[in-house]
């Protein structure tokens, strides 16, 4: 019997646990346009679930569906065990953070917060209560009287987040929570969105275009692409077992190298690619036959780079020249040539200061790629 | 000054030339006849041409007599005519405008939320009617209206009624004549304000558990009240001084300030007195809207 807590932090591992927003084949056409096509997804209570992708792939319409802004064209939505399709999103256990924060402009900052206990009936003291601790939490008390046009980007987002939580719902949804802040700023907020994600235990369901802030923030991640779910995994999964080129390369960049199964045992494969010509040895079975082309996918920091020969080995080697160095302070890209068709491209951090001005590796230089065997993954579709 | 010279100048303050040119405008055209139109209701009616005594009589030399007459005013207020008659008015236009803006809100809103073709269309529909004289359409409802016309007629005929019904010159008449003719006076600043609506605001209201009719009433009523404000007064102000409508559709049976200023000019030729109406209903008219600026104007500095 498999001990049912070791999975309270992972629950889509259990297969007992009760998803709390379970999406069941739901399709939605625009016309001739299919902009969801035919998903399921489950989601567990107290998740911070991202829905990554470009712009069109039908994230942002998942999210309205789930919000009830959109009904499903088919399929049914069920949230806490209650089938959403007929359900208006004013009696949706849901709320939602817009993009655009949607603030309400003829109105301050504490009524905009009220504004969703007020139409509940709560009687004033209870709505006063509930809106200064909200406001306290987003440490905006002393902005209660503004007017939202008189808030900078962060406090409008801050205002929005208070208000959308202030009904403690059961699910919250983000579209883009971050989108229209700064960098320096976006970093922080990512942090005290988790921090108040993990002292509230709402599950929050976010739509983002920013694949660093969704490995940042999320529990998993649904990577979607053309109204479909390409991937769904933890970061970690995402990020090193990617699936397919689409998610390797939407996630991170990798180099992918084109090759043949020629040798498929237990515990590793090796893969024969021509361009680089090299051979690559992975330390994972697979259940693909012989001979089969498959895409490789190598992150660039997975690779060494050096001058220096490295020890006899015959596989997960190259030797190329530097064709391009971006130095970015703590670490640098090189794009190294391996013949006239193949860029592999490196990051490698800056460990040591360049001697008299001397980059350690530098243009044109002769170099050495390596890999370990557990670096590149195959992809399997 | 050379060409050039006066070229470069005009460059270089050809914003102030840009501001110079309306208030020139609003100069010549609106305070210059304001004041002459002041100066004839503060003037003693005579039987002459022009018909009221001047003002400024020079006796001696260098000695100046103005000679102000309040009269006309006072008399405004003691004939009980001209009371009843800016009440009238005023009820008449404030009515036209609530049902202007009970048809037109809806129509500028449907229009908004329509596809961006059938959109075009409804509004170049909505501008239509004026491509027609006013005064052809006004004539057009007296041939719908009168006791033999088009709605009596039909009424007749498919038995609804077995006598002409009286829709021409009555309240009801001046009505539909006020309605239908400034109606896209409503629709259009309407129009325009709910074209910049944010429509998510009424999503985030629906989301936070606002039922359609909450979210109408605390999100879109507030946030289009410019729109509401502008369509309205685009209709109250015209129609309070409106003549031709009152005259035409309401004849003797509606009294409107219009009409008795009309009178007054031609057929009493009491000039003074008719300029008295005026400017009592200037007074009438922009007293509440200074009002409602300066509401306005400390509501924004306190923002």
């Amino acid at each position: 019997m498999p001990d049912p807590s070791q999975y309270t932090d992972r629950p889509w591992m259990d297969s007992d646990a009760e998803p709390f927003i379970k999406v069941q084949s739901v399709s939605k056409q625009f016309g001739s346009f299919t902009a969801v096509d035919n998903v399921d997804l489950d989601i567990y209570k107290g998740e911070l679930f991202s829905l990554l992708g470009g712009s069109g792939c039908g994230k942002t319409t998942l999210l309205r569906m789930l919000a009830g802004f959109e009904t499903p064209s088919s399929g049914n939505i069920f949230i806490d065990g209650v089938n959403m399709n007929d359900v208006p999103p004013y009696e949706r256990p849901v709320n939602m953070m817009f993009q655009s924060y949607a603030l309400f402009p003829h109105m301050t900052v504490e009524n905009n917060v009220a504004y969703g206990l007020k139409r509940e009936g709560f009687g004033k003291i209870e709505i006063k209560q509930r809106v200064d601790d909200m406001l306290a939490m987003v440490e905006l008390t002393q902005f209660s009287k503004r007017k939202p046009h008189q808030l900078s980007g962060g406090q409008k987002q801050r205002v929005a987040l208070a208000r959308a939580l202030v009904k403690s719902p059961k699910v919250l949804l983000l579209d883009e929570p971050l989108a229209a802040l700064d960098k320096r700023l976006r970093e922080q907020t990512q942090f005290e969105l988790m921090n108040i994600q993990e002292q509230l235990g709402v599950t929050f369901v976010v739509v983002t275009h920013d694949q660093e802030e969704a490995m940042t923030l999320s529990t998993r991640i649904a990577v979607m692409d053309t109204g479909r779910f390409m991937q769904i995994g933890t970061p970690t999964e995402i990020y090193e077992f990617p699936e397919s080129r689409l998610v390797a390369n939407f996630i991170g960049n990798a180099n992918m190298f084109q090759g043949r199964i020629i040798e498929n045992g237990p515990d590793h494969v090796v893969v024969q690619s021509k361009q680089p010509e090299c051979e690559i040895y992975i330390d994972h079975g697979l259940e693909i036959q012989e001979g089969h082309k498959v895409w490789v996918a190598l992150r660039p920091e997975k690779i060494k780079i050096s001058k220096q020969a490295p020890d006899e080995a015959r596989a997960n080697q190259v030797k190329g020249v530097v064709h391009d160095i971006a130095y970015l302070g703590k670490i640098s890209i090189y794009r190294v040539k391996i013949d006239d068709d193949t860029l592999i491209e490196v990051t490698s951090p800056n460990l040591s200061r360049p001697k008299d001005g001397n980059l350690a590796i530098d243009w044109e230089d002769e170099v050495y790629l390596s890999w370990e065997a557990s670096s590149s993954v195959v992809l399997s579709k | 000054m050379t060409l050039q010279g006066i070229s470069r100048s005009l460059q270089r303050n050809w914003k102030s030339v840009v501001v110079f040119i309306p208030f020139f405008w609003l100069l010549i055209f609106f305070l210059a006849p304001f004041f002459i139109v002041f100066k004839i209701s503060l003037s003693e009616a005579t039987i002459a041409s022009p018909p009221f005594l001047p003002m400024i009589n020079w006796v001696d030399e260098g000695v100046m007599h103005i000679k102000l007459v309040f009269d006309n005013f006072a008399y405004l207020w003691e004939d009980d005519l001209y009371v009843k008659t800016y009440i009238s008015s005023l009820k008449i236009s404030s009515i036209s405008t609530l049902i202007c803006l009970l048809i037109g809100y809806p129509m500028a809103y449907a229009i908004v939320r329509s596809s961006q073709t059938r959109k075009n269309i409804l509004l170049m529909l909505v501008i239509l009617p004026f491509w027609t004289s006013f005064l052809l359409r006004v004539y057009a409802w007296m041939g719908l209206l009168a006791d033999q016309g088009t709605i009596n007629n039909l009424l007749i005929a498919i038995g609804l009624i077995d006598e002409p019904i009286r829709l021409l010159y009555s309240h009801f008449a001046v009505y539909v004549g006020i309605v239908y003719t400034y109606l896209p006076f409503m629709i259009l600043p309407l129009y325009a304000n709910m074209e910049k609506l944010d429509w998510t605001l009424l999503e985030a209201a629906e989301d936070l558990g606002a039922r359609p009719a909450t979210t109408f009433l605390t999100v879109t009523v507030p946030m289009t009240l410019p729109g509401i404000i502008a369509g309205s007064l685009l209709v109250f102000i015209p129609a309070t001084g409106e003549y031709v409508i009152p005259d035409l559709l309401g004849g003797g049976n509606v009294l409107m300030i219009g009409r008795i200023l009309y009178n007054e000019f031609n057929a009493n030729v009491d000039w003074p007195v008719a300029s008295a109406v005026a400017i009592a209903l200037l007074l009438v008219l922009v007293l509440p809207m200074m009002l409602y600026q300066h509401v306005q104007g400390k509501e924004t500095e306190s923002k």
